[in-house]
């Protein structure tokens, strides 16, 4: 119900949206919660285990009852707390956990069946039999028990994440820290007021506080106008700070436009930020916690606060009749605002005998609520005084146990909070965030005027720590009334207290896990499953701990809290992951020939991040192979082009460059010539192989390393590693090439002559050797030549700036094509290296050494390089170890997997009867066989021999002739051709 | 005779416009890096000082002016943008040409800053970042270099077969920042 002339409300805007299918009305500035309790909706969920009827419980972000599913189709979003969603014109509203309807929910059976349903109940329940956990009983809980859910659809909505840095964080815009704000503005300090709200203002926008004699709203108005016009200000409401991090960063997520009924297309939903800031000033209030009397978990029962902030600031009363039930004396101001807005209150009851209490209204001290009745909704309550009981009717009960500081932030790199006796709640250790300051009611100072000048006290310190002098800022003129209370943490009756009203926990629960010796207060969370919410207790941690202290016989910091862990507030994984999605996952890297590459349909396959053709079909062929195929006679007969680019390269230069190179590589590189290129092959310090590439020498101190595609990165990094850490001393200086050439082999029998129309200088047989390299140009374009081969074919490499790189593509399919011949693939690449022998990082896979690939001999015995040492050690010198072979099948089958392990032929195929394991397979259409290189204990002694490959997945045994690795042209005569 | 046609980083990708943000193509005469060698610090610098007009900036700053502008890119490292580098540079430093394997881009407009805060990890603020200001670090998974360039432009350089994706990602950036304004 509205009451005229109350709230922050715009009445000049109506909104209207729906709840469960019917069609409501509210004012702009309502949350659902105030909409809905202005429309007399009181039934707004049902709880998650008893389903029972719940409603509108808080004003904040610590609702527990008031969940929502908000939207519909795809980017529907559940568990959407009513008390903070903004309402906008067709924002769509369901209610979640109820079949058929929310008023008439099946599953309520449930809640007759409470005794069965207690603490420990899963455990104890669904043990036997084992196999029914998975399949039967678990199923059904999940489905009987439950939140809201996702759509299960693609998600279209898009989140994103933001970096902010700034001297001082204020966290909360309540009256401290607005003040806090203030004073680290005027100093000059750059500053990030995070308020979680909609609108900044914190208790001073629901209370009816003046300050120096105007309203709180007026006040805040003022503060913020003021910040606003500041550079060194930035003002973020709808942002809630949700973790305390390393180094003064802070999670923080910030609604965006889910509160909009027409977002900005561009727009995300949301933001999730981290602030780095130098100082933080936690000023995020405090919680009233509920009290836990028989059957108080009605809709219409809601917190002393929550009843005055829905009057005050949304002009609504959540009932006709409304009673008050306090144990301290925050709570006689409900009363007393309900009695000025006219509202009928039908009682104040205050649980102190010798409670201070005066009002136009019936009042009862040391007097308790007993009982509740009303099925969807509260309609009476039982009260026990000194001289017997008494009902009254109701339909709104606030009640207030206390409040309970919202220092959550500063448990969060796992500090523990401190008891207060003389409110009755933890407060905030100091330092359990460095460079976290907390105040006002976080910090357990209720009165306005203590916020204020405790915000302004840690604004100081924070500016202190800075170096910056604070301004002198007169403090407004507050309230400063007494916060007195006695504790009362369950009322004795009849009936379920209900302490956790999202995960349905009582009193009874936490006695249970007591007597059942779930004593620790972590062991009787995870029992009872108080706290494990969404709303992670916010409203029933204290509470709980209470009534376990109790039933435990100690004393409230005797038995301790548990930990709060972020994030605050419930964050969205889209959030958290934003930018993440699909291609966003992992950056595109495009060879200069891609798009001439798509252009003739050729699928590309990721290596790493780059993007390469598989193969390149012709109209007629329809598989794979056949194109692969072709490919590879093509090379072989004619003259192929690949684009080769994103092997790295990297340039070496400087007097050291050579004796580098030979403490980097196994082999010699200072011997090599000015226009030759040598094989090197890499290892790691603990002498596996890391890699291996043809290394150039383009100068005297001038060399071009190339290394695989892979490890084009991890090879860069070992040679900074190399250099900074083993020998600084060495004058060389390294720098990635990879992207600034474009280099394409050119390979098979026609290469020359195809380059030759090309290069403005023609090269020989004589010139250019196999192995040559050097600078040459080709239609008028600076460009390196290299004549090697990664195909065993006459072969070379030509490099142009990258600038050039489509346009040569382009050029030499043409002019290749013209001669029979034309691109291929990483399919036809593949079978080339293998039908040669030539290794790839699926041989060198990190397990491997230069003996095991037969590359021994290339450890030069004349030096030293790295690995050298650990290579040598008899582990890995055995010749019992797998070592490389090629394998060709000679049985029925002819089949070849890699992945299949090979075994003796009459060994049965088991483990322990291994003999090594097949690497790499291809069909070879040059000699009309599959081909693979495997891993073969004592290979090389064993050529021959027949192995019998089998693969227990797909059920092969193939049998297989064991043989040298290099299948074709052993003596690479094709190559210097 | 036939000849090559040469394409930029970005062909084809920019210009970019959002709200009053635009991201543009820089194409630099010339980029090379230059890496001094033990003991050259200072020679290079002076070298680069007599023929370039800017000295070897040191880590995290930039020398020079819009068309020639020496920038650090990592230790011992300097990118010289826009001249040819000298000849006679190269007795001190290691030179290697890197025109073409980079694209270089201009981030330009009020709520330039806005837009890297949600692509890279590190403090840009004005009062921070200063014009003359360059770091190495992350465009989303990308490595970049950014240097302040103006009060609210920033040149940003990433290796030129991310042109797509860098492109990709600072347009969603700077239409997201364009949609709150």
């Amino acid at each position: 119900m509205r009451v005229e002339g109350k709230g922050l409300i715009n009445r000049d805007t109506r909104v209207g949206f729906s709840f469960d299918g019917q069609r409501y009305t509210g004012f702009e500035g309502d949350t659902i919660a105030s909409a809905l309790l202005a429309n007399d909706v009181r039934l707004t969920g049902r709880s998650f285990k008893y389903h029972r009827p719940r409603g509108i419980l808080t004003a904040g972000s610590e609702e527990p009852n008031a969940l929502m599913t908000v939207g519909e189709g795809p980017s529907q979003s559940p568990n959407t707390r009513a008390t903070t969603q903004d309402i906008f014109e067709g924002l769509v509203a369901r209610s979640q956990n109820n079949w058929p309807s929310l008023k008439t929910d099946i599953l309520s059976v449930n809640d007759a069946f409470t005794n069965f349903l207690s603490a420990g109940f899963y455990y104890k329940t669904f043990m036997w039999p084992r196999s029914f956990w998975e399949k039967v009983y678990e199923p059904f809980i999940r489905r009987a028990a439950g939140l809201g859910a996702l759509s299960g659809k693609h998600d279209d909505d898009r989140c994103e994440k933001a970096f902010a840095f700034c001297d001082i964080l204020v966290i909360g815009s309540g009256p401290s820290g607005l003040i806090a704000a203030l004073a680290a503005a005027r100093a000059g300090a750059d500053v990030i007021l995070a308020e979680e709200d909609s609108r900044f203002g914190g208790r001073l926008l629901t209370e009816t506080y003046t300050l120096d004699e105007k309203p709180g709203h007026i006040w805040v108005d003022e503060v913020i106008a003021e910040l606003e016009a500041m550079d060194n200000v930035r003002l973020m409401h709808r942002t809630a700070v949700t973790g305390a991090y390393d180094q003064g960063t802070y999670g923080a997520l910030e609604q965006v436009s889910n509160h909009l009924a027409a977002p900005h297309a561009d727009a995300p939903l949301e933001c999730f930020w981290r602030i780095v800031a130098k100082q933080a000033v936690l000023c995020a209030g405090a919680i009233e916690r509920p009290i836990a009397f028989p059957m108080n978990d009605r809709p219409g029962i809601m917190t002393a606060s929550a009843v005055r902030a829905y009057l005050n600031r949304w002009g609504v009363v959540p009932g006709r009749e409304v009673a008050v039930f306090g144990n301290n004396d925050d709570a006689h101001r409900t009363a007393h605002d309900l009695a000025a807005a006219g509202v009928k209150v039908a009682a104040l009851i205050d649980s102190r005998p010798d409670a201070d209490v005066s009002g136009d209204f019936p009042v009862y001290t040391g007097a308790e609520v007993v009982d509740t009745k009303g099925r969807l909704g509260l309609s009476e309550v039982q009260i026990r005084t000194a001289s017997g009981t008494e009902t009254l009717k109701t339909d709104c009960l606030a009640m207030s146990g206390g409040w309970n500081p919202t220092l959550h932030l500063t448990c969060h790199m796992n500090g523990r909070p401190i008891w207060n006796d003389s409110i009755a709640a933890f407060v905030p250790t100091p330092n359990m965030v460095p460079g976290l300051d907390v105040a006002g009611a976080a910090a357990g100072v209720f009165s306005t005027k203590g916020a204020l000048k405790s915000g302004l006290f840690r604004a100081k310190k924070a500016l202190d720590a800075l170096g910056i002098k604070t301004p002198s800022i007169p403090l407004p003129k507050a309230e400063d009334a007494a916060y007195n209370i006695t504790p009362l943490w369950q009322v004795a009756g009849k009936g379920r207290a209900w302490l956790d009203f999202q995960n349905d926990v009582t009193t009874k629960d936490v006695k249970q896990a007591a007597a059942e010796n779930f004593a620790s207060v972590e062991h009787m969370k995870r029992y009872t499953t108080q706290g494990m919410a969404t709303d992670q207790g916010k409203n029933s941690n204290v509470g709980a701990l209470a009534v376990l202290a109790d039933a435990t016989g100690r004393a409230i910091p005797e038995t301790g809290t548990t930990t709060f862990r972020p994030p605050f507030t419930p964050v969205s994984i889209a959030a958290m992951g934003a930018g993440g999605r699909g291609k966003g996952f992992a950056p595109e890297r495009f060879m200069t020939s891609h798009a001439a590459t798509v252009e003739r349909a050729a699928p590309m396959i990721e290596a790493g991040l780059w993007y390469r053709p598989s193969y390149f079909p012709r109209p007629c062929e329809t598989t794979w192979r056949q194109s692969c195929d072709r490919e590879v006679e093509m090379v072989r007969e004619s003259v192929g082009i690949a684009d080769v680019s994103t092997l790295g390269k990297i340039d070496i230069q400087g007097p050291d460059a050579a004796a580098f190179l030979d403490f980097v590589y196994t082999n010699t590189f200072s011997t090599l010539k000015v226009g030759r290129t040598r094989y090197g092959l890499m290892l790691r310090e603990d002498g596996y192989v890391m890699d291996d590439g043809t290394t150039a020498r383009l100068g005297e101190h001038h060399y071009l390393m190339t290394t695989t595609t892979a490890a084009a990165g991890p090879v860069m990094r070992h040679l900074e590693y190399v250099h900074q850490c083993l020998c600084l001393d060495m004058n060389v200086r390294f720098i990635s090439v990879t992207e600034q050439w474009a280099q394409f082999a050119v390979a098979g029998p026609k290469s020359r002559k195809l380059l030759n129309t090309i290069l403005d200088a023609p090269i020989e047989n004589e010139s250019w050797p196999f192995m040559a390299c050097g600078p040459v140009t080709l239609l008028g374009v600076d460009a390196r030549l290299f004549r090697i081969s990664f195909s065993g074919e006459h072969a070379y490499e030509i490099a142009v700036p990258a600038r050039y790189g489509d346009a040569l593509f382009r050029d030499l399919l043409a002019r290749a094509e013209a001669l029979g011949g034309g691109a291929y693939g990483m399919e036809a690449l593949n079978v080339l290296r293998i039908e040669k022998g030539f290794i790839t990082h699926a041989e060198i896979h990190g397990r491997v050494t230069a003996f095991d690939i037969g590359m021994e001999r290339m450890v030069s015995a004349k030096k030293d390089c790295i690995g050298k040492p650990a290579a040598a050690r008899p582990g890995l010198v055995d010749p019992e170890r797998e070592r490389l072979v090629g394998i060709k099948p000679i049985g029925e089958v002819k089949q070849l997997v890699a992945g299949a392990h090979l075994f003796n032929p009459n060994d049965e195929a088991v483990r322990v009867n291994d003999q090594g394991y097949v690497i790499s397979v291809c069909y070879s259409p040059t000699l009309d066989s599959n081909l693979g290189l495997a891993f073969l204990k004592n290979g090389p002694a064993r050529h021959g021999e027949t192995i019998m490959m089998v693969d227990h997945l797909r059920r092969l045994e193939v049998q297989c002739e064991v043989c040298h690795p290099v299948f074709l042209d052993k003596e690479g005569e094709k190559t210097r051709g | 005779m036939a000849e090559l046609i040469a394409k930029t980083p970005a062909e084809g990708l920019l210009p970019v416009t959002a709200g009053t943000m635009t991201l543009t193509e820089i194409l630099p005469a010339c980029v090379t890096s230059v890496a001094p060698f033990k003991g050259q610090e200072k020679a290079a610098s002076a070298a680069l000082k007599a023929a370039c007009g800017m000295t070897m900036p040191g880590p995290n700053r930039a020398t020079g002016k819009d068309g020639a502008r020496a920038v650090w890119m990592g230790q011992g490292q300097v990118f010289v943008l826009g001249p040819d580098a000298p000849a006679d540079l190269s007795q001190y430093a290691a030179l290697t040409d890197q025109s073409d394997g980079w694209v270089v881009m201009r981030l330009h407009g009020t709520g330039a800053e806005d837009v890297l805060a949600r692509l890279a990890p590190i403090d840009l603020r004005a009062t921070v970042f200063k014009r003359g200001h360059t770091a190495r670090t992350t465009l989303l998974h990308m490595m970049m270099s950014v240097t302040r360039s103006g009060a609210n432009s920033f040149d940003i350089m990433v290796m030129r077969s991310f042109a797509v994706t860098a492109v990709h990602d600072l347009t969603i950036a700077m239409k997201s920042v364009a949609a709150r304004e």
